[in-house]
């Protein structure tokens, strides 16, 4: 299986490519536009600068070379989603070209091109009419083309869940696929295993889920497998992904239109980027997932699975970050974000936005209460799910008895208590099964709701049993 | 329509504005059927400018259709005609007749400069980017250019220093904020090339015009350079080419006309652009999607874009020798509708003599019926010596 992907991410400018109408999705039909973006007579397109910078800070991002002097070209196609008939877009100077992304076996898969154009309007159908809501139109996109190095449906995902990370963080994009600022089109064609001739490749438009890439991709491979099995050959064609039936089928119109007479946008000069705003942009670069995980691992300890997840997420690394500078183990708080947080802040647009009851810093004071043995990891864990559940500091949770501990007598009171209570145990541990000391120490937990220290109840336990 | 002003200096003052060019609320058809309901929301940049100067819109002057003709002979409401039969494009006719003191026409391939020179009055398209197009109705977006017809050089100076200057709206406008052109630069001694590869192929009349105007101005030599054959051709190329693509956004579902009677989408775009558009503009259309095709775009297309860039060349080693270049700006002075019909054969015809300042953005005037080209910027020094053959 040969696959490539070219992906479409809406840019979180604030303003449209060639107009300063809003970007915001949703809004009334047909109220985000203006004579340039409904590409009236007399209207001309201004290039948002802001546009160029986060194409070339996807770019960075990505590991691509970014070319210093770029041109916008007019792509020509007639269809009643594109105002002006023809497209804004990058024809042969794309403004990014030749990076990488790196999928977590090493493997890396190359990026083509980047290249920046203007979103089409939405189509609305009502029965028989058609409706055109051109709120969308003129939205900044990026296209993303990489070569056809995927080689599966779950690779496909992995550099999209990669990809969609990495423009999160850079601040290119929401990547919302729900909402259509990450759309996805599929390039697959097979060939046999050990040789290198490549097939006829099909292509499957405008996938937005994940699990639409992953399905459209095991059902249009198992399709072209079908036809060649049968000695039959693969016709290339575009096709439209039916998520209800998870079928693919040919498209007609627009998109089967194969000369666009691409010719440079006399309208736009040419984009030059000088030198000092390119290496402000560097400079400005965050540090991606990624790098980013690599260090949690190396540097702060964290166990890998929770790097990567801790990663991920702009917002939820920030915050990790915030909680692990106030302990001395950021392995743990990595471990009780990941472990408590996690399974209740499920959705990708949750965790995404990041917004839970506890801050970073309450959950700071209560790792350092654990850092300084003032709690046990219990206690801590217990706490912790209670300041989730209210929104209240660790304090609000911890006795005085919590916090100072079970003193000696306490805590042997508390072990008679207990040998009292297991007879069966302790006459099991007296006929020397060792083992059965561990019920004892359980019923010890248990009365001490986690506050007392296992390893020093043990050691009372013995004292009291064998003495 | 009137627009009350109270600046003294252009009170009462008009200007008639082609009909290429918006007038917010007024509508703007280009000549053609397919805008004839087109009611614009917003002013061209340059009428913004001239009325907030104190200037008045009189009225909109009919064009040719979308201003790709020769003399407004394929305008859907009929071409103007003089009492002999020749044809007058308005804006000239209006200012000629004083029934505006000025005119502001679109120039795509010299169609007012001819009409300038028809009329015996001054024309300045001026250096490409210094008046903003936004607002103009676009066909060849690379070369048109919004300018100024008036009776004489010092007129045209006064309004182009008005709407001259850099808008932010348009993203080809160059940096300058302002022009004043009105100051006359020093023309003694004018080195003025006559381009005698063109004057060979207009009328005799117009070339002993040409050469007796360029002998006035200072000290004249006849220039032969056989890259200035090539501005037709590539600008032919490069107008259709651009004018197909602009013109495509006209498809009977947005704006204009649409069709009555189709099935389908596919016959509403059809039936709507057969029947609203001439056969110059379809033939115009036509050729610009060849051009662009995928067979044809390199040997077609992209050469025209190189040829620009050759007579980019020949421009900088001619106006190195030369302050001017004097040519004529039309074969002859009189043209019936029924010679030029709607073919784009008499358009090619005359391109011959506009192309060269068209492709490449450079100050072009009408003025005693032939056509002074600058190189860049030097649109005041053009005017000025415009001035100085009206003074002869």
């Amino acid at each position: 299986m040969v696959i490539g992907l070219e992906t479409h991410v809406e840019l979180a400018t604030k303003t449209k490519i060639f107009c300063s109408c809003s970007t915001e999705f949703g809004g009334e039909p047909n109220t985000h536009c203006c004579p340039v973006c409904t590409g009236q007579p007399g209207s001309l397109p201004v290039m948002n600068e802001r546009v160029v910078e986060y194409a070339v800070t996807a770019g960075l991002a990505t590991n691509c070379q970014v070319n210093r002097v770029s041109k916008m070209d007019r792509k020509h196609y007639v269809y009643p989603d594109l105002p002006k008939a023809y497209q804004i877009s990058q024809y042969d100077v794309p403004i990014c070209e030749h990076g990488y992304i790196e999928l977590d076996s090493g493997k890396k898969v190359r990026i083509t091109r980047i290249h920046m154009e203007e979103d089409a309007g939405k189509l609305v159908h009502l029965g028989e009419e058609i409706l055109i809501d051109y709120n969308r139109g003129g939205v900044p996109l990026i296209e993303i083309v990489t070569e056809p190095d995927i080689r599966s449906g779950e690779e496909a995902v992995e550099y999209l869940e990669k990809l969609q990370g990495i423009m999160r963080t850079a601040g290119v994009s929401d990547c919302r696929m729900q909402e259509g600022s990450l759309r996805c089109d599929v390039n697959l064609s097979l060939r046999r295993a050990g040789t290198e001739e490549l097939g006829t490749r099909t292509e499957v438009k405008n996938l937005n889920s994940f699990t639409a890439v992953l399905t459209a991709i095991n059902y249009e491979a198992q399709r072209q497998r079908d036809i060649l099995e049968k000695g039959g050959h693969v016709v290339q064609e575009t096709l439209h992904f039916d998520s209800d039936t998870g079928t693919t089928v040919n498209m007609r119109g627009k998109e089967n239109a194969d000369d666009y007479r691409y010719f440079p946008e006399p309208d736009i000069i040419n984009i030059v980027l000088r030198q000092d705003a390119l290496e402000r942009l560097k400079a400005r670069l965050p540090e991606m997932p990624a790098q980013k995980c690599r260090r949690y691992v190396g540097e702060l300890g964290v166990a890998e699975a929770d790097a990567k997840l801790l990663s991920k997420y702009k917002a939820v690394s920030d915050y990790f970050e915030r909680a692990a500078a106030m302990t001395e183990s950021p392995r743990t708080a990595a471990a009780f974000m990941v472990t408590q947080m996690f399974s209740r802040i499920t959705t990708e647009a949750e965790r995404e936005s990041w917004d839970p009851p506890v801050t970073s810093e309450m959950l700071g004071e209560l790792l350092k209460l654990l850092d300084g043995g003032k709690v046990s990891r219990n206690v801590a864990k217990r706490v912790f799910d209670e300041m989730l559940d209210t929104g209240k500091p660790c304090t609000a949770f911890l006795s005085k008895e919590d916090l100072e501990g079970l003193d000696e007598a306490a805590l042997t009171s508390m072990c008679r208590d207990a040998i009292a209570q297991n007879e069966k145990s302790v006459s099991d541990y007296k006929a020397g099964k060792e083992k059965a000391i561990k019920a004892i120490l359980g019923s010890v937990m248990r009365a001490s709701r986690g506050r007392a220290n296992a390893i020093e109840a043990e050691r009372i336990l013995k004292e009291l049993l064998n003495g | 329509m009137k627009y009350v002003t109270d600046m003294k200096a252009a009170a009462g003052k008009t200007v008639a504005v082609d009909d290429t060019i918006l007038v917010k609320g007024v509508p703007a058809t280009a000549g053609s059927k397919m805008l004839e309901s087109f009611v614009p929301l917003f002013d061209a940049e340059a009428v913004t400018r001239l009325q907030s100067a104190g200037y008045t819109v009189s009225g909109k002057s009919n064009v040719g259709e979308f201003g790709l003709d020769v003399m407004g002979e394929t305008s859907y409401f009929g071409p103007v005609t003089g009492e002999n039969g020749s044809l007058r494009g308005a804006a000239a006719a209006l200012v000629a007749d004083g029934d505006a003191d000025f005119a502001l026409c679109t120039d795509l391939d010299g169609a007012p400069r001819r009409a300038a020179a028809a009329e015996n009055i001054v024309f300045i398209k001026p250096t490409y980017g210094t008046v903003s197009r936004y607002g103009v109705i676009p066909c060849a977006c690379s070369g048109e250019q919004i300018g100024v017809m008036a009776k004489t050089a010092a007129g045209a100076a006064e309004l182009l220093s008005v709407i001259a200057g850099h808008d932010d709206k348009d993203g080809t406008s160059l940096p300058e904020k302002h022009y004043d052109y009105t100051a006359s630069a020093d023309v003694s001694g004018l080195r003025v090339g006559v381009c005698a590869d063109y004057c060979g192929r207009a009328s005799q009349e117009t070339a002993e015009k040409v050469r007796a105007a360029a002998a006035s101005l200072g000290v004249c030599e006849d220039v032969s350079d056989g890259r200035l054959m090539l501005a037709r051709p590539a600008w032919r190329i490069l107008l259709a080419g651009e004018t197909c693509n602009n013109l495509s956004r006209y498809d009977g579902v947005k704006f204009g006309f649409r069709a009555e009677g189709y099935k389908n989408i596919d016959e509403l775009y059809t039936m709507s652009r057969t029947q609203a558009f001439t056969l110059l503009t379809k033939m115009t259309i036509l050729y610009g999607s060849d051009v662009l095709s995928k067979g044809r775009y390199d040997t077609c297309y992209d050469r025209s874009l190189r040829v620009r860039r050759v007579l980019r060349n020949a421009a900088d080693e001619l106006f190195g020798k030369y302050d001017v270049l004097a040519m004529p700006g039309c074969s002859k002075t009189a043209y019936t509708a029924e010679e030029l019909g709607d073919s784009i054969d008499a358009v090619y015809a005359e391109s011959l003599f506009t192309a060269f300042a068209s492709i490449l953005g450079l100050p072009a005037v009408t003025v005693g019926g032939i056509q002074l080209v600058a190189d860049s910027m030097n649109d005041e020094l053009l005017l000025s010596a415009a001035a100085a053959l009206e003074r002869r």
